[in-house]
């Protein structure tokens, strides 16, 4: 996971080294650490074996006592099941195209103005940007239902007149959960951190030569932030397909539910059925371990750099 | 060059404009807004009329706003001292460079990707009763396991395992960051003095971890507080409403019953509560530093 690991497990040995018993202890000291991280590990991962183990066994097999730890057979009943019974596929699509738009919204606004605050001088720059950092503090729970009035009662949306009354503005619309999230504070924090990093003087070449400011930031810094875009892009689109209460409130209409909301809806109606509801929890976290998988490198340096700089 | 200035000014304003608009109409005017929606009885419909302190003077007659209240604080007081103690602790074990950590790494952190509603959902299954995982396993060790969800003593108690299961992985990741960035010379120079391994974490490393505690310290804290979707999905607020929480409260009156003038009033004061709690976490962490 990390590259830059330390060796102070080994540092701590080296000391010890010409003194006897040492081996024993190593032994020991081995035979300790590997038990308890194994066992810690296990439990962590016992859910997820347990959901697979009863999304592929047949039906008659998931109440089985005592415990039936593998399948007679594998059957992949519950999975038809998990689609045909509510539009789980519907709501996959959903999902990912709230998820995939908050993330190009985030990745393209953030850095911009990462970049502007990074990088250009103009006089309220510490300040805004101060007030944009403050403004993480504020609980999301505040801002709920005033957020809730804005997207309903906006000017001129979705039947709405110019003083916001008459339709339903952003409410039961996809925008109504991209706008407001379309651009946050972390994204905006981050990527100003990460262009932060980057030398000015590739920036003063490119004014000398007559580059436009856009293209200066498009062309030659935003293509450096790879690493930072792939980072922040995880996290947007970890946040936007988890996300429950907001998709909530704004989505009431069945066919825009998320697969966050159908798979609510699955322990509601099917409260007996375990295997479809083990099947439909997998696949909601499918995507994410996908994403994880692949971008794991990435995924661990962000964590680290948000964390230990945030 | 003062045209060069004027210029970049300029553009730093227009690449910002997106950004601070939608600042503008969904931080800004909102926090604003949730002040003046407390003291009116909005209800979506069709009324919005000042009523003055009249919300207010309910909510501190209203005992179920408090219960989950206290649910909530009771959550947060055994939540976050755990999710910190085992996140550093599982930290400090994965620190040490022997093969197969990052595996063990991997595997602690795979439950922060799931989400609160399909970690529920799966946890509802392994603490089914009759047939769930965990009475099961109890059952090995001859105990007969409660209702979990079921019942007043463990539904929370349910929610805080679920809960801490989910977060410690993310935690862990940082504290690792955290450790990661403790010079080496400070150890190699303890060591000479003589220091045990104790002496090491409690005079080194703890010290030098404080704004990583201070960090995962604050994000529990304003994340606890505001707990909801693993209420809604594990237990519905029951049994009992002994999982009920602020927010889950808060979401049913504004978004069921559309008090939302009412409900705007509630989440004023989580939201205060909520600071007081970062605030006074930022003294401790603050007047601990002092004393170093």
């Amino acid at each position: 996971m990390a590259d830059t690991q330390t060796n102070r497990g080994a540092l701590s040995y080296k000391t010890s080294v010409h003194t006897p018993g040492y081996k024993a202890r190593k032994w020991a000291g081995n035979i300790l650490f590997y038990a308890v991280s194994i066992s810690i590990a296990v439990f962590m991962f016992l859910p997820f074996f347990w959901s697979l183990m009863t999304s592929i066994k047949p039906s008659e097999e998931i109440f089985s006592l005592p415990i039936r730890w593998f399948p007679s057979s594998i059957s992949w009943e519950h999975y038809r099941t998990a689609f045909t019974t509510v539009p789980f596929g519907l709501y996959f699509w959903n999902s990912l195209v709230l998820a995939i738009g908050g993330v190009i919204a985030n990745l393209f606004f953030g850095s911009l103005s990462g970049y502007a605050f990074a990088k250009l001088n103009f006089r309220l720059n510490k300040p805004l940007f101060m007030v944009l950092l403050a403004a993480m503090m504020i609980p999301g729970i505040v801002t709920m239902i005033p957020s809730f009035y804005v997207l309903k009662n906006f000017p001129l949306i979705g039947g709405n007149d110019i003083f916001g009354s008459g339709g339903n503005g952003f409410m039961n619309s996809f925008w109504g959960v991209i706008i407001p999230g379309a651009s946050g504070s972390f994204a905006v924090f981050f990527m100003r951190q990460f262009f932060m990093t980057l030398p000015t003087d590739m920036m003063e070449m490119a004014r000398i030569e007559g580059c436009k400011e856009f293209r200066i930031f498009w062309n030659i810094y935003l293509p450096l932030t790879k690493p930072a875009l792939a980072t922040l892009g995880i996290f947007t689109f970890q946040a936007g397909w988890n996300s429950f209460l907001w998709p909530m409130i704004v989505l009431n209409d069945p066919e825009k539910a998320t697969i966050q909301m159908g798979l609510k809806a699955f322990s509601y109606n099917y409260q007996t059925d375990f295997g479809p509801m083990m099947a439909g929890a997998l696949i909601a976290i499918v995507p994410i371990l996908i994403l994880f998988l692949v971008l794991q490198k990435y995924f661990v340096q962000g964590i680290a750099f948000s964390g230990t700089k945030g | 060059m003062h045209k060069l200035h004027k210029h970049q000014a300029r553009m730093g304003y227009l690449f910002i404009t997106p950004t601070m608009l939608l600042f503008l109409a969904f931080t800004i005017v909102p926090v604003v807004m949730a002040m003046y929606l407390s003291f009116t009885n909005y209800d979506v419909v069709s009324r919005r009329d000042w009523v003055g302190l009249d919300n207010y003077r309910r909510l501190f007659q209203d005992s179920l706003y408090w219960q989950t209240f206290r649910n909530v604080i009771f959550y947060s007081v055994i939540f976050v001292p755990l999710n910190i103690l085992i996140s550093l602790l599982i930290a400090l074990l994965l620190n040490f460079n022997k093969p197969g950590v990052k595996l063990f790494r991997t595997m602690n952190y795979l439950p922060t990707l799931t989400s609160a509603v399909a970690a529920a959902t799966v946890w509802i299954w392994l603490l089914h009763p009759e047939f769930g995982l965990v009475n099961g396993l109890l059952g090995y060790l001859g105990i007969t396991g409660p209702a979990w969800l079921a019942q007043t003593n463990t539904a929370m108690l349910s929610i805080i395992l679920v809960t801490l299961w989910q977060s410690i992985g993310s935690n862990m990741v940082i504290y690792i960051a955290g450790l990661q960035g403790v010079p080496d010379y400070l150890y190699e120079s303890a060591k000479l003095d003589g220091a045990s391994a104790f002496d090491r974490f409690r005079y080194i490393t703890w010290p030098q971890l404080r704004p990583t505690t201070f960090l995962v310290s604050t994000m529990s804290i304003i994340g606890a507080l505001q707990l909801f979707d693993q209420a809604f999905v594990l237990t519905q607020g029951g049994p009992a409403n002994v999982t009920k929480t602020p927010v889950y409260l808060i979401y049913q009156q504004g978004f069921n019953q559309l008090q939302m003038g009412y409900a705007s009033a509630q989440a004023f004061v989580l939201a205060i509560v909520i600071l007081v709690f970062s605030y006074i976490n930022t003294k401790v962490n603050k007047s601990e530093e002092s004393i170093l």
